[in-house]
């Protein structure tokens, strides 16, 4: 039934199902989500006029993706920030170890960024003698129980307040159990702010990079983003390469449409925009500033024209929020750095389809993820193309993976379908004996057996409406 | 006198054919010649949403040609008709029949859609009292861009009381191949809709969809309800029709 080596969403998916304490953290927290969102967006022409211009922003930087990459580095150096391709996670790990090193840096305080989790860097560093300590309190929260992000901009989402409670005064040196969130924020603060104050180096990620003024933005709520990457004397931001885009006046709807979309705030707390180290005179800021690059198989994504739209993708979260799939199962479930919606287009076309197969039907195709998205981001048809690109070999395909997801039972399956389908007396006789002797169908056969899991058995009706309208008189000229 | 095609769609041709009777006896009742072409059997979105377009394709062009006359075809299903509007041509794309099939396309309606839309039509409710429910299907919504055609109908009905979901919107689960493919997450999905739906106090609950019908019925079922589902135009023709 499954290709060799494939990643079984079904079997995490079930185990998450059996924890109601983590179905009911997701479905508060998503609840919550949504109803902000909502409140944000009181007008829906409002709402979709600026859908279509974020939309319209990010098909145009995509379309000169490769001469607003070239100006953004040319600007960006001209600033005095430098600039780092890397092709894989690998490169990029490899890339910053090297810039610590070269800077005899021992100890890294982290902004939040996806891309590091993506390049699984904090274990990389680890291994070569390098503390990397996560500062956004929900990252914190889940790098103290070796966790990784179950949301991308909720990391600790799945779990509750008692539950990190219990957390902080296990593993905070001499931390009291509280469940007052004040209190508990106030402890992760005060470990935090000495490390801000020792660390060698800060680390973020960038949310738009500007290609006119060469500027990264930052945005963040707690200010440890402004932290990581003004107080350390090295800042070094990481990012995917779809990031830029032309101009700071494409910035102000994107930034407007994420913030909205992912927690329902007009604003965010802290919105920082990075132009440049310390000048000469200037008290603070870092002495150097680093950026690296990242492809990681975006420029693949990229070849494609209907795949390319998976680059648009702000990484607000709200496809996750909606999904009624990830509100059930979580982040974890999908074994993946980015989970919901938009990672199972995404994982799937870096990984490879055939790995991921099943991620890609582990949806409904209900549609709730494109209708929120913020740059209309058609998700269901691009699983819809990714589960063909996962059964077949398509001449021209550059997916990864291509054809590696098919099977001889679902070929044949689907085989059988279409005969029984395109030939209409063979459709009556199917469904003749289906509306006489559908009853007596074990129900332990295959897909019944799947289906009546939570279901009674499918009864077909005694007459068939082909046969109902014939013998009503119905004309079929 | 106005024609049109009726286009069963499998399920519910093989599960709710008094919903396809009712749907037939609806449009005649609105005075219109209703033509139901021999040699129906599925619109192909099965094998299309699971990658398989070649053999998608080849039930497809077979159920085209059976609609030769340039007049509406009606549907008892958005998400059939969702396939048939908006995604036959994307499955014919680049294929030498893809202008006659955007041409076929364009004449694909809904039920309620059109009822609403093309006939307006005026319902006299002749039913007792009753509280009913509603649940949207995904791809009618979504998909097909259904806005609120078939609770204008509801809302005709003098007698009749609509309780809504808490979560009207979400996916019950069905989703085709995702209910057998994914049956613990599709069942964790149908058993909270199942809920939501008894929470309401409605008496019944209405779709447009075959798909949602056969799922959270064998839901109810499973579960010992007494509530059932049932396609809004069975419905809708019951309360309606003279007796």
């Amino acid at each position: 039934m499954h290709a060799e080596n494939e990643i079984l969403f079904r079997d995490s998916a079930a185990k998450a199902l059996l924890d109601p304490q983590l179905r009911a953290n997701f479905r508060r927290a998503m609840d919550g989500l949504i109803t902000k969102r909502k409140a944000q967006f009181p007008d829906p022409r409002d709402l979709q006029d600026l859908r279509d211009l974020s939309t319209a922003i990010r098909s145009r930087s995509l379309l000169n993706l490769p001469s607003l990459l070239e100006q953004f580095e040319a600007q960006a150096t001209r600033n005095g920030i430098q600039v780092h391709w890397a092709e894989t996670c690998d490169q990029a790990n490899e890339l910053i170890l090297g810039i610590l090193r070269s800077k005899g840096a021992k100890t890294l305080v982290k902004g939040k960024s996806m891309v590091s989790e993506e390049m699984h860097l904090n274990d990389f560093l680890e291994k070569h003698g390098i503390e990397a300590l996560e500062s956004d309190l929900g990252e914190y929260i889940i790098q103290l129980d070796g966790e990784t992000p179950s949301h991308i901009i909720m990391p600790a989402i799945h779990k509750n307040k008692d539950q990190i409670a219990r957390q902080f005064s296990q593993k905070i040196k001499d931390a009291k159990y509280t469940e007052d969130v004040d209190e508990l924020t106030a402890m992760a603060r005060k470990v935090l702010r000495q490390k801000f104050l020792e660390a060698d180096a800060g680390l973020s990620g960038v949310n738009f990079a500007v290609a006119e003024t060469g500027t990264l933005c930052l945005v963040e709520n707690e200010g440890n983003g402004r932290m990581s990457t003004h107080v350390p004397p090295l800042h070094i931001a990481v990012m995917g390469l779809e990031k830029v885009v032309a101009t700071l006046e494409d910035v102000a709807p994107l930034y407007s449409i994420l913030t909205r979309s992912a927690t329902g705030q007009p604003v965010t707390t802290y919105f920082n925009l990075i132009t440049a180290p310390r000048g000469a005179g200037e008290k603070d800021g870092p002495q150097e500033i680093h950026l690296v690059i990242l492809d990681n198989g975006r420029s693949n994504i990229y070849a494609d024209p209907q795949l390319q739209a998976t680059l648009r993708c702000i990484r607000c979260g709200a496809c996750m929020n909606h999904c009624p799939v990830y509100t059930r199962v979580g982040g974890h479930a999908y074994e993946a750095v980015y989970p919901g919606p938009i990672g199972k287009i995404l994982t799937p076309q870096v990984e490879g389809v055939g790995v991921r197969h099943d991620l890609l039907h582990g949806s409904s195709l209900c549609g709730a993820c494109g209708e929120v998205c913020p740059v209309q981001i058609p998700i269901p048809e691009i699983l819809v193309r990714l589960r063909r690109e996962a059964t077949h070999q398509d001449p021209g395909s550059q997916v990864v993976g291509k054809g590696t997801g098919r099977t001889s039972s679902e070929d044949w399956a689907w085989r059988l379908w279409a005969m029984a389908n395109k030939r209409p007396g063979l459709y009556r006789i199917i469904t003749w004996f289906a509306t006489r002797f559908g009853k007596a169908l074990p129900a332990g056969a295959p897909l019944i057996k799947d289906w009546t899991r939570t279901r009674t058995k499918p009864v077909p009706a005694h007459r068939t409406l082909n046969e109902r309208v014939r013998a009503k008189g119905v004309p079929h000229v | 006198m106005k024609e049109v095609y009726f286009y069963a769609t499998c399920l519910v041709d093989l599960f709710f054919p008094d919903a396809g009777m009712a749907g037939i006896e609806l449009l005649q009742a609105a005075g219109v010649r209703v033509i139901f072409p021999e040699g129906q059997t599925c619109c192909g979105q099965p094998a299309y949403n699971c990658g398989y377009w070649e053999e998608a394709r080849d039930v497809a062009r077979g159920q085209i040609a059976l609609f030769p006359k340039d007049i509406p075809v009606i549907l008892p299903s958005g998400s059939c008709a969702g396939m048939m509007k908006n995604h036959y041509p994307e499955l014919f794309h680049g294929q030498p029949e893809e202008a006659q099939v955007r041409a076929f396309s364009s004449r694909v309606f809904e039920l309620t859609q059109f009822l609403v839309n093309e006939l307006d039509v005026k319902l006299q409710d002749l039913g007792e009292p009753v509280k009913v429910t509603w649940h949207s299907s995904c791809h009618a919504v979504r998909d097909l861009g259904l806005v609120g055609e078939p609770k204008q109908l509801i809302a005709q009905l003098s007698k009749v009381e609509l309780a809504p979901l808490t979560r009207e919107h979400e996916c019950c689960g069905f989703g085709g191949t995702f209910s057998v493919r994914q049956p613990e997450i599709s069942g964790a999905m149908s058993c909270d809709k199942a809920a939501d739906a008894e929470a309401t106090g409605a008496s019944v609950v209405l779709s447009t969809d075959g798909g949602c019908l056969l799922n959270v019925n064998g839901t109810l079922e499973a579960k010992k309800s007494p509530l059932r589902v049932q396609h809004i135009a069975e419905f809708l023709w019951e309360r309606t029709r003279a007796r």
